[in-house]
């Protein structure tokens, strides 16, 4: 993601919480049970949402926070009382705010209506005229020096500027340093620096503290007065500054200041009592920000915890303590409170789907506006937990998928008419656990797959022969291949040049799998599987060598045992394995990754792993030895990376074993093979 | 020279949107979200180049950290850059007595913002 999305994300997630701050600071006022701080809180509520929104340049918000939170400035310095009638109106403009938030968030304009009556209400209460709010003062108050009005005639005619600059010990206590502006002058043309010292004293009278130096800068350039007076900016007033044209002179005019620049009045006094721990009666929901590397190691050390339990259950069955012993009935408690604390500590990374799917109504609105479509987008389970790094990389295929269900699944409604159905397509995205992982469905009443269309469009595209035997699921798995989806039969809105391919492709990297149902004129159905982190990870445990590998689930498509007449030779080293009818290269594992050969040759066992984009793969290993959902414990940061492996994980039994990457592996053999695609495509 | 910067503000946009800013000129940013937890970050973060800090902030606000760091005989000579609002001169002018080095106005223009940390250290 774009870190100013990314930040803008965060600004919004920033804005919800501040929100609710802001009413519930109100409400407590309003019930006279506020102090000092809540009324600051308030502020800095509106506050901090005003300087974001400027950041990301949402005008309309920035400019009715200003106006509101100009009243709750009043507030805070006691100009204005809380009166009931006054929280009222701070509480409407509570709730316009948020309107305002939404809005930016979902990228659309607030209309003036919608704020203006509220507007004229604040500004009521800060005895300012609405619409005024923009005149910000100028920042020329309560400084010592007199404004120079300077009459110009050419400003292109004049050569440079010659800068008197004369420090006071004022300025070297606010840690300014006279050399870096003198540095930063010479960045706007040649300049000639002349110190002058003759305000030293002898060494004895020097005082650290004091400022004897000034300089006098000739700067030949004809930049504007302003860049130079820019330069100065931060030491105005702890410094005389003279700032003189070189060149023929235009005379220059002091003003007086005091009647020009009238000096604000000193800001609104701070309540000086400040509470510790204002969150100690806080009832609503309240958050933290914990940094994700600290929830990561607190899931790793569970994880290591977990290890440890385990191996510790093993050697003490292995001194044949009984499991009905004092020792076995703590074991058991310690396994069953570890379970408990790995969940809640998993659950730290979760969050509610919601935040993807509240993107989903607004983008439905759309497509059906630019479809001419009538759609209804149904959505359950919003609450459903999972984790936030399966959440981030959620939005882009689930926005593919319902662009597919608006765009191809719906009918026209009078399509929808003729076929006797309601004029309005309904969409469903659900989400739900089941056994472990999470089922997010995307299903839509419309015209469901066009079987006999998809494959002939496979066909054409040469993705399986003409003459292949393919049930109807196989058929409507087709439209995940890659190179299925093309720019040509892809309208603009489903497009984007993406495929389902891509979006199976993001499924699969998270270690998820996709699979769709359909209905010829009842609708179709996309389900996700995916897993509820991708701290851990379903794999098949095998032997190969002397060594244990792990591959992820969600690559293998079968295992076999290969008979000897379907292995072929090919090329000098490959070998190819025919997978009833189709040839995909097999590798020996052993031999790939360098591990031991076991003494017993014969007897292998085949995993047939898929990587999507890159095609299958046929795996020769020694054995099988079981599922099991392990740990990620990354490579890179304590080692580097391999080439083929992903990543390692700690078994049961305490031993390190090393998850392969699939996708790597299948990409380094089929450069070896590189003629075996066709061979193994062709079915 | 890339230099290490804390920045102190209680909006977790404003940090990013300056740790953005800041890392992408080579700075190395440390963070904190009160003026409390500023000055914790200072006791342990050893050198500090630069500070930047926001002034509404709960438990210690930006004045009152300026004089928390100022107090430190050791902080003196470091910069420390104030964030204002256009709307807030008078507190520029506090911040100033309280003994800030310069100001970056929000919402602030990376451009500037990369200047002003040049303005106050070499």
């Amino acid at each position: 993601m774009d870190p100013m999305e990314a930040i803008k994300q965060t600004y919004f997630q920033e804005c919800d919480e501040l929100l609710l701050a802001m009413e519930e600071g109100l409400i407590a006022i309003e019930a006279g049970e506020a102090d000092g701080e809540t009324i600051n809180a308030v502020f800095r509520a509106v506050h901090s949402i005003k300087g974001g929104g400027g950041a990301f340049g949402f005008e309309a918000l920035v400019a009715f926070a200003h106006i509101f939170e100009t009243v709750l400035d009043h507030l805070r310095s006691g100009k204005l009382s809380p009166s009931g009638a006054v929280i009222k109106v701070l509480l409407r403009a509570g709730d316009v705010l948020s309107d305002h938030v939404g809005a930016a968030r979902d990228r659309r304009a607030l209309g003036d209506e919608h704020d203006a009556d509220i507007k004229a209400e604040l500004a009521a209460l800060s005895g300012e005229e609405a619409g005024s709010d923009e005149a910000a003062p100028a920042d020329f108050e309560g400084l010592d020096f007199t404004p120079t009005c300077i009459v110009v005639d050419e400003p292109a005619a004049q050569s440079g500027w010659k800068i008197v600059f004369r420090p006071h010990a004022a300025l070297y206590a606010k840690a300014n340093e006279p050399y870096l502006l003198v540095r930063e002058l010479a960045q706007l043309g040649p300049t000639a620096v002349e110190a002058d010292l003759t305000a030293l004293p002898a060494l004895d009278a020097i005082e650290p503290d004091q400022a004897y130096f000034s300089w006098t800068v000739t700067l030949t350039s004809d930049v504007a007065r302003e860049k130079v007076e820019e330069v100065f900016d931060f030491v105005v007033g702890d410094c005389d500054l003279t700032i003189e044209p070189l060149s023929p002179a235009p005379v220059a005019v002091p003003v007086t200041a005091a009647e020009e620049f009238p000096s604000i009045a000193a800001g609104p006094v701070q309540p000086q009592e400040k509470k510790d721990a204002p969150a100690a009666h806080d009832a609503a929901k309240q958050t933290i920000r914990v940094d994700l590397d600290k929830v990561d190691r607190l899931v790793n050390l569970v994880g290591e915890l977990v290890i440890t339990q385990a191996m510790l259950s093993q050697r003490v069955l292995e001194c044949r303590i009984p499991r009905a012993s004092s020792i076995g009935d703590g074991l058991s408690e310690l396994e069953h409170l570890l379970r408990e604390l790995q969940e809640s500590v998993m659950a730290i990374r979760t969050q509610p789907v919601k935040s993807v799917f509240q993107r989903m109504p607004r983008l439905v609105r759309e497509l059906a506006a630019q479809t001419n479509k009538k759609v209804r987008l149904v959505v359950e389970g919003e609450a459903t937990e999972v984790d936030k790094t399966v959440i981030e990389r959620l939005g882009e295929p689930l926005t593919h998928m319902i662009r597919n269900a608006v765009d191809h699944g719906l009918e026209t409604p009078e399509e929808r008419a003729a076929a006797g159905k309601p004029e309005e397509g309904t969409v469903t995205l659900s989400a739900e656990h089941r056994g472990g992982r999470i089922v997010i469905e995307v299903s839509d009443d419309g015209r469901g797959i066009d079987r006999p269309r998809v494959r002939e469009k496979a066909v054409e595209r040469g993705l399986v022969s003409p003459a292949a035997q393919l049930s109807d699921d196989e058929v409507d798995n087709l439209i995940f291949m890659p190179g299925f989806s093309t720019a040509s039969q892809v309208s603009n809105i489903s497009g984007r040049g993406v495929g389902m391919d891509v979006v199976r492709r993001n499924i699969v990297d998270l270690g998820g799998r996709i699979s769709i149902g359909s209905d010829p004129k009842q609708g179709s159905k996309f389900s996700l599987t995916l897993p509820l982190t991708l701290a851990v990870l379903d794999g098949m445990v095998v032997a190969v060598g002397d060594q244990t590998f792990v591959l992820p689930l969600a690559h293998i498509v079968e295992s076999l045992k290969p008979r000897k007449q379907d292995v072929r030779a090919f090329g000098r080293e490959g070998n190819l394995l025919n997978v009833r009818g189709a040839y995909v290269p097999l590798v020996d594992t052993a031999e790939l990754l360098g591990a031991r050969r076991a003494a017993n040759q014969d007897g292998g066992v085949v995993i047939l792993v898929e990587s999507q984009g890159t095609g299958r793969l046929a795996l020769m290993v020694d054995a099988i030895l079981g599922q099991h959902q392990v740990v990620i414990k990354s490579f890179e940061g304590n080692y580097r990376h391999i080439d083929g492996i992903a990543a390692a994980t700690i078994l049961g039994d305490g031993r390190v074993a090393l998850i392969l990457d699939v996708d790597g592996l299948v990409a380094s053999c089929r450069n070896r093979l590189a003629t075996a695609e066709t061979l193994a495509t062709g079915t | 020279m890339g230099k290490i910067i804390l920045t102190v503000d209680d909006s977790k946009t404003m940090r990013d949107m300056l740790k953005l800013a800041l890392s992408a000129d080579g700075h190395i940013v440390i963070q904190a979200d009160d003026g409390v937890n500023g000055v914790e970050a200072l006791r342990h973060a050893g050198d500090v180049d630069v500070i930047i800090t926001d002034i509404n902030m709960p438990r210690m606000d930006g004045f009152g950290f300026i004089d928390q760091v100022r107090r430190d005989p050791g902080r003196r000579a470091t910069p420390i850059l104030v964030l204002t609002t256009e709307t807030e001169p008078a507190k520029k002018q506090r911040a100033r007595d309280a003994g800030a080095t310069g100001w970056i106005v929000k919402p602030f223009d990376p451009a500037k913002l990369l200047a002003a940390v040049r303005r106050v250290s070499p």
